[in-house]
C-alpha cells in the first residue's frame, strides 16, 4: 500500500491538488481556465523536462533562469533593432545549446561539479542580459508576441510546442541509447563507465539538451508576456526542480521521466499557482505555498529513495581486499 | 592439451606484505577450478589480478597459449575474462536487456532496434535459464535472478573464463542449486571456470580441481576426489606463527564493561548475545560475510536495532547512537580507516585530538598549546614518527592505525571495540598494534577484538565467540583454543572438529 502511494505519487498529488482547487473555487475547473492553466504551464513543462534530464544524470542544471533570461534579452535586442521575429527567435534559441554545451564540457572533461558550474553561470548569464540590455525592461513589437496568442486546431501555439519538446525528448529518453544510458550514468558514473558507456559525451549531451529547453522555455514565455522585464525567468530553476523532483526524479540521479513524470510535475507546480491565482488569494501566501511545494518534492525524493537502497542493498561494489 | 589458464610464479605485496608467494595455477576448457582458503590467504587478490583490477608484481598468465595482462577490467572482459562478484555490479534502474547490453545497444535512425534488443537479450537469457521479459527492472529481480543476469552479461560478452567470488552467500537454497546446474552446463560448454568459496561441500561437489591458498603460498593442489572436508581444513590453516604476543600483566576485572543482549538486526546479526569484562579481551572469529562487522557496530551505535539491548557499564542504552556510546567510554576502530576514521587532509594531530578536544577545553576555552602537547607525548610513546603537522595520508598504513589508536587513547576508553585493527599493516606495526592492545588491558580496558586471523585471536584474546551467517555458534575459552576447531566451527563443521 505505501509503495502504491510513494510509486503513483506524482499523480495522486496532481489529482489532488485538481480536486482541491475544484472544490475550492467554481472557476477553477472550467474549459476557459484548462486552457490558460495548459498555456500558462506550457514554458515551465518545457523547462522541467530538460531539467529532469539533467537529475538523471546526477546533475543539476541551476542556471536555466538566467539562461532564459539571456535569451529573451537576446531576442528582445534584436527584434528592437528591426530583425524579422522568426529571425531573431532562432539566432537568441541557439545560445541555448551553446551555453549547454560550455557547462557540459567543464563538467565532463574539466569534472567540475554541476553545481558550481551552473551555480557560476546562474550569475553569469542573469548579468550578461542585464548588461546587454541596460537593465530596462523591453516592450516587444506585436508582430512577435501575436504568436502567444495564436492557435492551431483549437490549442493555442505553446501548448503545441510543449507538446513537441516533451515528444521529443521522451523519444530520446526511452527509445535511444544515448538516452538509457544516461540512467547508468546517473546511477554510478565508474560502473557505467566500466561498463563501456561514454560517460562525458552523455554528459555533453545532457547539458546541450537542458540549454535548449531553456532557450525554448524562454521564447515560449516570452510570446504570452509580450515585454522582457530584468526579473524575466528569475527563480525558474527552482520551480523546475521542484517540479521535476515531484514528477518522480531523484537528486540522486538514476531516477525520472519526461513522460509522463516531467509533465505531471510541471502541471502540479502550474495548478497550484493558477488554482491560488483564481481563488485570489493573499499574494503573501505564494512564497508559503511554494516552500511546500519543495518540501513535498523532497519528502518524496527521500522516501523513494530509501526504497531504492532497500533493493539495491546487496548489489554494493566492494571488493574485499582489494585494498 | 593447451590450457585455457595457465599462471606461472604470480607475486603480489601490498605495502611490503607480500600477499601471493609464487602462486602457479593453471585451468583446462571445460573445468571448474574450486579456490579455498581462509580470510587473507590471497584468494581475493588471485582474483583481482586476473579480473584486471590489480597487476601483479610479477610472473606470466597465459590466456589460450597467448601472453594475459589486463591492465583494467574492460581488457580483462575483451579478452574473454569476467568476474562474477558478490556484491553485483548491474544498474536497478535499468531493465535486464539494457544491463545486459548497455555499451552496444543495438542502434537504428528511429532509435533503439526494441526487437532485436528482446530477441538477442530472450536468446541469453534462456542461456542461464532466467525466464523473465528482458524489460523487466532489475530493482525487481531476486538477488539470484540479479546474478543470472550477470552471468548472462558474460556469456553475452563472449567470455571464455568465469570467476565466481563467493556467488551462494546471499542465495536461497533453490538458487544456488539452480546456479550449481548452470556452472555445470557452462563446464558442459567449454567455458574455464574458477569457484572461489568458504562452502567446501559445494567446492567439493563442482570442482573437477581444488587449489588451496594458504598465506599467499600455494599449499595443495589435486583432483577434487583426492580432497575430503577435513583434509581442506587441515590444509587451509596452519600458518606459522611469526608473531610473539604480549603477555597479559593485570587480572581481568570484575565489572562488566560491555553487555549485549538478545541483539538483532534483520538479515545481518540474529539473536547475539555476548559481555566483556574490564581488562578482557573478547575476540570474535568468522568469515566474510558472518556479520561480525555489523556486529560492532551495533554495539556501537551506527546501526539501529532490531531487537535486543545495549548495555554499557551497567547502564542500559535504549537507543544506542554514536554520541551515547562514546560518552559511556566506547570507541570503535574500523578496518577501514579512510573511510570511517581518519579525516585524510588534516593533520596528524588534529586527528589524533578530533575526539578529545573536550578534555583540553576549561570553561568552553580551547587550550590548543596543551592539547597539541598532549598529542606530541602520545605520538613519541606510540612511535609515530616526522612532523605531527602534515596530513595523516602521507603516513604508511601502520602509522595511521596507530594515529586512530592515539585518538582513542587521549580518551582513555572504558570499551574499545577493534574490527581488523591490523589488516593491511606491515609486521613490525603488527606487533607494536599487539603490544598497544595489552597495554590497554591492562589499564582495564575492556576490548572486543574482530580479526579474520585466527592467530590473532588465539594470541591476545582472553575467550574466542565464533560467529556464522549472524549467528553466535560457538565459544572457546583460552584453554581449549584449538586453531582447527575455532576455524570448523566459522565454517560449520563443527562435527569434524
Amino acid at each position: 500500500m505505501t509503495r502504491f502511494l510513494v510509486n503513483h505519487s506524482p499523480a495522486l498529488l496532481l489529482v489532488a491538488v485538481l480536486i482541491g482547487f475544484s472544490i475550492g473555487s467554481p472557476r477553477f475547473l472550467t474549459p476557459q481556465n484548462a486552457v490558460n492553466l495548459l498555456t500558462q504551464g506550457a514554458s515551465a513543462t518545457i523547462l522541467a523536462a530538460g531539467m529532469t534530464w539533467v537529475l538523471v544524470t546526477s546533475g543539476v542544471d541551476l542556471s536555466a533562469g538566467s539562461l532564459m533570461f539571456l535569451v529573451a534579452a537576446a531576442c528582445g535586442k534584436m527584434l528592437q533593432s528591426d530583425v524579422e521575429p522568426l529571425m531573431a527567435a532562432v539566432a537568441a534559441a541557439a545560445i541555448g545549446p551553446l551555453c549547454g554545451v560550455a557547462h557540459g564540457m567543464l563538467i565532463a572533461y574539466a569534472g567540475a561539479s554541476p553545481f558550481i558550474v551552473t551555480l557560476a553561470s546562474l550569475f553569469l548569464l542573469r548579468g550578461a542580459g542585464l548588461w546587454f540590455s541596460r537593465t530596462r525592461a523591453m516592450n516587444l513589437p506585436e508582430a512577435f508576441s501575436r504568436w502567444g496568442a495564436e492557435k492551431l486546431l483549437g490549442v493555442p501555439l505553446p501548448v503545441w510546442v510543449a507538446g513537441v519538446v516533451v515528444l521529443v525528448l521522451y523519444w530520446l529518453q526511452t527509445h535511444t541509447a544515448f538516452g538509457r544510458q544516461c540512467y547508468a550514468v546517473g546511477y554510478d558514473p565508474a560502473a557505467a563507465r566500466k561498463a563501456g558507456v561514454h560517460v562525458r559525451a552523455a554528459l555533453m549531451k545532457t547539458y546541450a539538451l537542458s540549454g535548449a529547453c531553456a532557450a525554448i522555455a524562454a521564447l515560449t514565455a516570452l510570446t504570452q508576456l509580450g515585454a522582457v522585464s530584468p526579473t524575466f525567468g528569475k527563480d525558474r530553476e527552482f520551480d523546475a526542480i521542484a517540479a521535476a523532483v515531484l514528477g518522480g526524479a531523484s537528486l540522486f540521479g538514476g531516477r525520472g521521466n519526461v513522460f509522463p513524470g516531467a509533465v505531471i510535475g510541471a502541471m502540479t507546480v502550474a495548478s497550484v499557482f493558477n488554482g491560488l491565482n483564481v481563488m485570489n488569494a493573499n499574494p503573501y501566501v505564494y512564497p508559503l505555498i511554494t516552500a511546500a511545494v519543495v518540501f513535498l518534492a523532497m519528502l518524496f525524493d527521500g522516501l523513494r529513495r530509501r526504497q531504492l537502497v532497500q533493493s539495491a542493498r546487496t548489489m554494493r561494489w566492494n571488493v574485499e581486499g582489494a585494498r | 592439451m593447451n590450457p585455457l589458464l595457465e599462471c606461472r610464479k604470480i607475486r603480489k605485496a601490498f605495502a611490503g606484505v607480500r600477499v601471493l608467494k609464487d602462486v602457479d595455477l593453471q585451468l583446462a576448457s571445460g573445468q571448474v577450478l574450486g579456490l579455498v582458503g581462509e580470510n587473507g590467504a590471497g584468494k581475493s587478490t588471485m582474483m583481482n589480478i586476473l579480473g584486471g583490477v590489480l597487476p601483479a608484481d610479477d610472473g606470466a598468465m597465459l590466456l589460450s597459449g597467448t601472453p594475459y595482462a589486463p591492465r583494467n577490467p574492460a581488457q580483462a572482459a575483451a579478452a574473454g575474462v569476467r568476474i562474477v562478484h558478490q556484491e553485483l555490479n548491474l544498474f536497478p534502474n535499468l531493465s535486464v536487456a539494457e544491463n545486459l547490453f548497455l555499451d552496444r545497444i543495438p542502434r537504428a535512425p528511429w532509435g533503439i532496434r526494441r526487437t532485436t534488443l528482446s530477441n538477442q537479450s530472450r536468446e541469453i537469457l534462456r542461456q542461464v535459464n532466467l525466464d523473465r521479459d528482458p524489460w523487466t527492472p532489475v530493482a525487481q529481480l531476486s538477488t539470484g535472478e540479479r546474478q543470472l543476469v550477470e552471468i548472462a552479461k558474460a556469456l553475452g560478452a563472449g567470455a571464455k573464463l568465469i570467476v565466481f567470488d563467493e556467488p551462494t552467500t546471499s542465495l536461497t537454497q533453490p538458487e544456488a542449486a539452480r546456479l550449481f546446474a548452470i556452472i555445470d552446463n557452462l563446464r558442459g560448454r567449454g567455458l574455464g571456470v574458477i569457484y572461489i568459496s568458504h562452502q567446501l561441500d559445494d567446492v567439493l561437489r563442482l570442482a573437477n580441481d581444488v587449489l588451496v591458498l594458504r598465506d599467499g603460498v600455494r599449499q595443495a593442489c589435486g583432483p577434487a576426489q583426492a580432497f575430503t572436508i577435513p583434509l581442506l581444513i587441515q590444509q587451509m590453516i596452519g600458518r606459522e606463527l611469526d608473531h610473539v604476543f604480549p603477555e597479559r600483566r593485570a587480572a581481568i576485572g570484575e565489572e562488566i564493561v560491555l553487555q549485549l543482549r538478545n541483539v538483532s538486526r534483520r538479515g545481518v546479526v540474529d539473536d547475539v548475545s555476548l559481555e566483556v569484562r574490564s581488562g578482557e579481551i573478547l575476540g570474535i572469529a568468522g568469515m566474510m560475510g558472518a556479520g561480525r562487522s555489523e556486529l560492532a557496530r551495533l554495539a556501537f551505535g551506527l546501526d539501529p536495532l532490531d531487537a535486543g539491548t545495549v548495555q554499557l557499564g551497567g547502564d542500559m542504552l535504549a537507543v544506542p547512537t554514536p554520541a551515547r556510546t562514546v560518552k559511556k567510554g566506547v570507541a570503535l576502530i574500523t578496518e577501514d580507516r579512510r573511510d570511517d576514521g581518519l579525516l585524510l587532509n588534516a593533520s596528524v594531530d588534529d586527528n589524533m585530538l578530533l575526539a578529545s578536544w573536550r578534555d583540553h577545553a576549561c570553561a568552553g576555552w580551547l587550550r590548543r598549546r596543551a592539547a597539541k602537547r598532549a598529542a606530541a607525548a602520545m605520538a613519541d610513546s606510540l612511535k609515530i614518527g616526522g612532523a605531527l603537522d602534515r596530513p595523516v595520508v602521507q603516513l604508511s598504513g601502520g602509522n595511521q592505525q596507530k594515529a586512530i589508536f592515539a585518538r582513542w587513547l587521549l580518551r582513555k576508553p572504558r570499551c574499545l571495540i577493534l574490527d581488523e585493527p591490523t589488516r593491511g599493516v606491515d609486521v613490525g606495526a603488527k606487533d607494536e598494534i599487539y603490544r598497544l592492545i595489552r597495554r590497554l588491558t591492562d589499564a582495564g580496558t575492556a576490548i572486543l577484538l574482530i580479526s579474520s586471523e585466527i592467530e590473532e585471536l588465539l594470541g591476545l584474546a582472553d575467550r574466542v565467540a565464533v560467529m556464522r551467517a549472524g549467528r553466535m555458534v560457538g565459544e572457546f575459552a583460552r584453554a581449549e583454543f584449538d586453531r582447527e576447531r575455532v576455524l570448523a566451527c566459522a565454517l560449520g563443521q563443527e562435527a569434524l572438529a
